[in-house]
């Protein structure tokens, strides 16, 4: 059975820093609303239903401010959902918005969100809270410390070297000077990063990513809207995402069924991804990659589980020159989260530099012949993961 | 927008939230607890799909039935995962410290904890010894409550 076409047809996204001093949160929503409305071509009373993409609202210090936010988004007499799955929340709102429209019942659904980290000087604090109660809590996690044991054993399982991921970090900051909305970007060199203050052994300031403010939209349209679009949409050939346990000691050792520091899970992901848009070969029809990597070892793990390379070669493909335009495929040209991570909206932004990519409408960053691109998104203690592949053709098989 | 307005923009308003709970232990957690209180880790235990389980929990979701047991963790284990904290976070211990998952024996799975007794000045050296693979006992407090921070790993 052929699937319905679904595409995104409008991108809105303000820029990312660490304070919006001059917008409250739910104007800086409105902002990313206005941008992609206007990009679609689409006016507020042609949006069907809107997909709200807030994780902890802890941050911005106003709980559930998604309510906060209704009219603002132009949400009022029309369905309205928020969507948290942590990190990967503006991915499972992508996926929800998707199956919005692919159900038939809507013509046009917004997605936006937004996030203001540093308005606490309390964010890790926030996230130590994530963990369970009663038996991890009072051990000093958060997403710096656990992203750091991560990082130890995939590093230490396939020798991978910090300044490896330093390579990464240089790369990102370079890539998002080109990409007017990043938050972090400029020349920085491999030294630059190895210098900086650990952190977390083996994370450096330089190898974690900032607190961001800002706010990001999609529209997401069925096919006769896509068809009388002024710009060129990116359809959504494949969406996916998989759960995990909390407990990351479930996923580590002998007897796990998989392994946290290959970010397996994406394997499984990416393979139904892959499947509903009939891709085989990954490396061969896809040219973009926006990937989830907060932290600077994140892209190798998970290009390795998306099927790029295989397992521990990331590093190494990376080094020369593999994941840069002309390489095997361009990751994060936008400087990925490494540059910008507004937590709530990061999932979001992954798949909106991906649909820019496709719909040709990245500015400098633009590469040529861009037909497919995948953007992911991970939240919790790696436990949501989600996986998005666009095209700039509808290539349903399910 | 005024001039009034415009200077004012850059204003923020302070906040804070104050909430308090209470959680509700429950017989699994409780009884893991009870048995720090007497210096033992239990594991529970399924029989259906022979793991053993840390932190314990009521039900195995890979055999889709409760854990009908419970197993005495053995007092040494091997690091899965460990980082050494060096920066310091609101509301978190001061630095530095050595935190890690430990898959102690006759257990399936690992259970974070504190790693202590280690010179942790030279942090790249520290880290050294803090590699996934590496054997490391379980040492109680003398004074004990209940609690998983009634215990911390040292190296063996």
């Amino acid at each position: 059975m052929q699937s319905t076409p679904v595409a995104i047809t409008g991108v809105g996204q303000t820029p990312f820093k660490i304070h919006h001093a001059e917008k409250t949160y739910v104007e800086l929503a409105q902002d990313a609303a206005k941008l992609a409305l206007d990009h679609a071509g689409l006016e507020p009373g042609e949006i069907d239903a809107v997909v709200f993409s807030m994780a902890p609202t802890q941050f911005m210090g106003v709980n559930d401010a998604d309510r906060w936010a209704v009219e603002h988004v132009w949400g009022e007499n029309k369905p309205f959902m928020r969507i948290h799955t942590g990190g990967a929340t503006g991915g499972s709102a992508l996926q929800a918005a998707y199956y919005h429209v692919a159900s038939g019942l809507y013509r046009n659904v917004l997605v936006v969100g937004a996030d203001r980290v540093a308005e606490t000087p309390d964010a890790q604090h926030i996230l130590n809270l994530i963990w369970d109660r009663f038996y991890e809590h009072d051990f000093a996690l958060n997403t710096v410390t656990m992203a750091a044991m991560v990082g130890q054993r995939y590093m230490h399982r396939y020798g991978v070297t910090q300044e490896q991921c330093a390579r990464v970090v240089v790369r990102s900051r370079r890539h998002a000077k080109q990409n007017p909305y990043a938050h972090l970007k400029g020349d920085i060199t491999v030294d630059d990063v190895l210098n900086s203050p650990i952190i977390s052994w083996p994370l450096r300031r330089f190898d974690i990513c900032p607190r961001s403010s800002g706010a990001a939209a999609l529209v997401v349209s069925d096919l006769s809207t896509a068809r009388r679009s002024s710009t060129k949409p990116a359809f959504i050939n494949g969406v996916s995402s998989i759960a995990h346990t909390v407990f990351m000691g479930d996923r580590m050792g002998y007897r796990a069924e998989a392994d946290l520091s290959d970010h397996d899970a994406f394997n499984r992901a990416a393979q139904e991804c892959y499947r509903q848009a009939g891709v085989i070969d990954p490396a061969k029809h896809i040219q973009i990659a926006e990937i989830y990597d907060p932290f600077s070892f994140f892209q190798f793990p998970q290009l390795e589980s998306l099927g790029f390379c295989g397992r521990g070669e990331a590093a190494r493909i990376s080094d020369q020159g593999g994941f840069e335009p002309g390489g095997l495929v361009s990751v994060n040209l936008s400087g990925g989260t490494l540059c910008t991570n507004p937590i709530g909206v990061t999932g979001l932004v992954r798949v909106a530099d991906a649909a820019l990519q496709v719909m040709g409408c990245a500015g400098a960053n633009q590469q040529p012949d861009v037909h497919n691109a995948v953007a992911t998104s991970i939240g919790g203690s790696e436990q949501f993961l989600t996986c998005a592949l666009l095209g700039d053709d509808h290539l349903g098989r399910n | 927008m005024n001039q009034q307005q415009a200077n004012n923009q850059d204003q923020s308003i302070p906040g804070e939230w104050h909430v308090r709970y209470n959680y509700s232990v429950g017989k699994v957690a409780g009884h893991f607890f009870e048995q720090l209180k007497h210096g033992k880790i239990f594991a529970s235990y399924c029989s259906t799909s022979n793991m053993a389980y840390l932190p314990p929990r009521a039900y195995c979701e890979r055999s889709f039935s409760p854990c009908d047991g419970w197993v005495e963790a053995g007092n040494e284990g091997v690091i899965e995962a460990a980082t050494i904290v060096t920066a310091a976070f609101e509301n978190l211990p001061p630095p530095p410290y050595a935190i890690a998952y430990v898959r102690l024996d006759g257990v399936s799975t690992a259970m974070i904890n504190f790693v202590r007794d280690l010179d942790l000045t030279d942090v790249p050296k520290a880290a050294e010894r803090l590699k996934p693979g590496t054997r490391v006992k379980v040492r109680f407090a003398h004074e004990r409550e209940g609690r998983t921070t009634d215990f911390h790993y040292v190296l063996a």
